[in-house]
């Protein structure tokens, strides 16, 4: 097998464990912002102890993701930096506010009783919640641009198709709002199996909300896909997508349904088999390309050497990594109830 | 303002930010280790709560210095694309290992944090042990990438100018690699410690006289002091290696114009950019001994540089005199106050107050020294290879962007302040005995 296509399969491994661990931080946001009921503050409670121990580590993932392209697919990483400048931009803006805001909340003034309980912490909070919102959205947006076909790549430089910003047509739109809602929807079935009782009640309502959500986006997205990125229509459906898109929707179908029956674990599990497998089959759907149609994985790729070396070192580095991220949620992550009970005192 | 100037800026700027949260990240998790390890071996009480303010400040730089990292990789490629889109594939591994120390350090970041009631106090400290390791390896890791744009090899160009091979560890075999990753890491202890220290030492002078800021002070400027006293050793390597491989800007650092031996070393001065210095002190033959341990020695001059290969000769000289400048003052300092307490004298208030100058010191030296660095490899982001023209960005919206990040950084940059100071506000309490004792 080439080199560049096994380095572009450890980048979809990285960013499926972005989208799962990342996306559920960016999720724990959103709730953070729309917590509402009697229960607000326990809520706010219980999703900041959730994320507090894990959320750095989780965020390093989207950093792999980013020096695996730049180092294997270096064109891509120019000509995506130019034709993403302005949405790349305001991730970033995002992802800043957003990791200063969660820590400078929790070590506000008048916090000691629980995150953000002082006037200083309540306004870190909004930016905190408001920035999870956005940034998602804007990561949806622009795989949506990768793949429409919207970025074109040529000798005359890099430009978009139709004159429009390739991240502001309605399939990169509507690529944001289902990327924001399996965020929330990933955050609620994980905070459902982190906390118990009434509190978890709450969860599960959010979470059948935000798959409801995700139901219904899809269901637009598909008819769009079809009419705006023919090409990504024929991967899914006939290509070597399709094996894997199966599982993935039958995995989505049969999390709802298991969190409907208070099934948790299961929910849990179900999510995450339904985010590999999308994510999944959108690169085999995407594949050989990289920047649908004037880039190619082998177009972009660096020299052979460097490739074998991020190979050669990945098995070396996750040696260092799967004990230690094993150890971190062993000690955190063991059961909720200990979660649970460190969240009330 | 073009956008050349303009990303030229943002780099610095973000830059700049990001070097703050990296030497304090490379620094603090030390000082913090330093302080629990004399906790288990005391059992007095302070000590502890010092690892534990510490820990607290190392999460809240921690996190900042995490998310303005990622945003310098997103930079490298918004900013310098055409750069990336050659450089990418050789500096890529220096990037990628670099990874794996983030990720192990943010990974026992949280176990520390967060462990203090779940952990045995030994396993607790031990868990210090990656963060403090890792941490300085990002450091080492990432220069790698910046020695090779000071001295680039290890790659082969086609015919088009686009990468056709390139030896993986090129960035390593970079001959810059090891005296700057020394130098750097060396400074962020220095700019750590000395920090860090300041807050303790304006404690005492406000009165606070207890056991508490004293050993925070004195692990701050145990850290502090002991690598400044390196420094110019360390600095002296690398100004031998930079006369090898860039001749322009150790001139331009030093602002000599004409190939020469018997060359002096200047102190001070303001040089314009036709070889006139004003101003200057003058120590016949000693940068020629420096250089090369002999009066003899030849020390190429700026004016055997086109001039539109010369870099900017003004910025890379005041800096470079900010730089040893400030590293001998806290040399001074460092040594006046390990007198002190070897003769077991109580800080003095003037003692106090030269510590609590000397803090913002460190800081300024190492900003400086980076001008030296980058500002001295101009005009070429890659040292002879490219020219920084070369690899800008197309977009025109870098002006906008510049301005968003500068108000962005200067916005966080005054809150975390504000809850750096919160943090020590409530330490000390359980210090009173000791200090009735000391009264
Ligand atoms: C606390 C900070 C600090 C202090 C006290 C010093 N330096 Fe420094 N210096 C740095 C912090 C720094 C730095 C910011 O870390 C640099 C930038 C790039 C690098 O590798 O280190 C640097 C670069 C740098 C360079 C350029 C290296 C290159 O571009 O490859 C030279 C020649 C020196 N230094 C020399 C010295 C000398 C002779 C010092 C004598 C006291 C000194 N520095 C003190
Ligand atoms: C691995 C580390 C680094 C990399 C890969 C890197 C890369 C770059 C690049 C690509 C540029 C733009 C091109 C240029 O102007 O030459 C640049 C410029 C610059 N960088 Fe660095 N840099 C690194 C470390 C640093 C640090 C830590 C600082 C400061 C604290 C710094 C300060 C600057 C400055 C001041 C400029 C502008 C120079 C000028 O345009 O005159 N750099 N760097
Ligand atoms: C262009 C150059 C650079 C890039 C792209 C970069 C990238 C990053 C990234 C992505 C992180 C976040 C990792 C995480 O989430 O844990 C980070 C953190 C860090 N970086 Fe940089 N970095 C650069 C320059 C430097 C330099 C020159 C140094 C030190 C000499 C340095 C030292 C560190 C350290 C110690 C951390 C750990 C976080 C902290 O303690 O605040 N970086 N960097």
């Amino acid at each position: 097998m080439q080199p560049e296509l096994l380095v572009a399969g450890l980048g979809i491994v990285a960013l499926v464990t972005y989208a799962v661990l990342g996306g559920a931080d960016f999720g724990g946001g959103i709730w953070d912002l729309f917590a509402t009921g009697p229960r607000r503050d326990a809520q706010r409670d219980a999703i900041a102890h959730a994320m507090g121990p894990v959320w750095e580590a989780n965020h390093v993932w989207l950093i792999f993701v980013i020096v695996i392209i730049f180092s294997a697919f270096p064109a891509a990483y120019a000509a995506l930096s130019i034709a993403l400048f302005v949405p790349f931009h305001l991730v970033l803006l995002g992802i800043i506010l957003r990791g200063a805001a969660f820590v400078f909340r929790a070590y506000s003034p008048q916090s000691a009783r629980g995150a953000g309980s002082g006037p200083a912490g309540r306004r870190w909070g909004a930016v905190f919640g408001t920035a999870s919102v956005i940034t998602p959205v804007l990561l949806g947006m622009c795989l949506g641009a990768v793949s429409s076909g919207g970025i074109r790549v040529d000798e005359g430089g890099v430009s978009f198709a139709g004159g429009v910003p390739a991240w502001l047509e309605p399939l990169s739109l509507f690529m944001g709002a289902l990327a924001l809602s399996l965020c929330a929807y990933l955050a609620a079935v994980f905070l459902a199996n982190e906390t118990d009782g009434d509190l978890r009640e709450d969860f599960r309502t959010r979470a059948l909300l935000a798959g409801t959500a995700v139901v219904a986006l899809s269901a637009i997205l598909l008819p769009l896909v079809r009419r705006d990125a023919p090409h990504l229509w024929t991967g899914l459906t006939a290509g070597a997508a399709t094996p894997i898109l199966v599982p993935g929707v039958i995995a989505a179908l049969l999390s709802g349904w298991w969190l409907r029956q208070r099934r948790y674990r299961l929910a849990r599990a179900s999510a995450v088999v339904q985010i590999a497998c999308l994510l999944a089959g959108w690169a085999l759907a995407q594949s050989p390309y990289i920047i649908y149609p004037g880039l190619t994985l082998e177009q972009a790729a660096a020299p052979r050497s460097t490739l074998l070396f991020i190979l050669w070192t990945t098995p070396a580095g996750m040696a260092l990594l799967i004990p230690s991220l094993w150890y971190l949620f062993r000690v955190f992550k063991g059961e909720h109830l200990a979660l649970t009970e460190s969240a009330r005192d | 303002m073009d956008v050349l100037t303009a990303a030229r800026l943002q780099m610095e700027v973000s830059l700049g930010f990001h070097m703050f949260f990296a030497a304090l990240g490379i620094g603090m998790p030390l000082l913090m280790l330093i302080a629990e390890w004399r906790w288990l071996r005391t059992g007095r009480e302070h000590y502890r709560d010092l690892a534990k303010t510490w820990g607290k400040a190392t999460a809240l730089t921690f996190a900042v210095g995490a998310v303005s990292g990622t945003a310098l990789a997103f930079e490298l490629g918004l900013l310098w694309p055409s750069f990336m889109a050659l450089a990418g594939g050789v500096i890529g591994p220096a990037f990628a290992l670099e990874g794996y120390a983030f990720f192990i350090e943010a990974i026992f970041l949280g176990l520390y944090l967060y462990g203090w009631d779940r952990l045995s106090p030994r396993a607790h400290w031990w868990t210090g042990v990656p963060v403090a390791v890792s941490g300085m390896m990002s450091g080492v890791l990432v220069l790698a990438a910046n020695a090779w744009m000071q001295a680039p090899g290890g790659f082969e160009l086609a015919a088009d100018g686009t990468l056709a091979g390139s030896d993986p560890l090129a960035p390593f075999r970079s001959p810059a690699w090891l005296h700057m990753a020394l130098h750097s890491t060396l400074s962020c202890y220095i700019a750590t410690g000395f920090a860090v220290a300041g807050v303790y030492a304006a404690g005492m002078l406000r009165g606070r006289r207890n056991a508490y800021h004293r050993a925070a002070l004195g692990i701050a400027l145990a850290v502090g002091g002991v690598t400044a006293v390196l420094q110019p050793l360390s600095g002296d390597w690398s100004a031998r290696e930079v006369a090898k491989y860039q001749p322009a800007k150790l001139a331009a650092a030093e602002a000599h114009f004409e190939t020469s031996s018997h060359v002096p070393l200047m102190i001070g001065g303001i040089p314009d950019e036709d070889g006139n210095v004003r101003f200057a002190l003058h120590i016949p033959n000693a940068l020629s001994i420096m250089v090369g341990r002999s009066p003899e020695t030849v020390i190429t001059g700026l004016n055997d540089f086109p001039r539109d290969e010369r870099p900017p000769v003004a910025i890379t000289h005041i800096a470079f005199q900010i730089m040893v400048a400030a590293g001998f003052a806290m040399i001074f300092v460092a040594l006046w106050f390990g007198w002190a307490r070897w003769r077991r004298r109580p800080e003095d208030r003037v003692l106090l107050a030269m510590v609590l100058a000397a803090s913002p010191l460190g800081f300024i030296a190492l900003q400086a020294g980076w001008i030296v660095s980058e500002v001295g490899r101009q005009p070429w982001v890659i040292y002879g290879i490219m020219r920084t023209s070369d690899g800008v960005t197309p977009q025109a919206g870098v002006p906008a962007t510049l301005f968003g990040f500068t108000v962005l950084y200067l916005f966080l940059g005054v809150a975390l302040v504000a809850l750096l100071r919160g943090l020590t506000h409530y330490s000390g309490p359980t210090a009173t005995e000791e200090d009735a004792h000391a009264a």
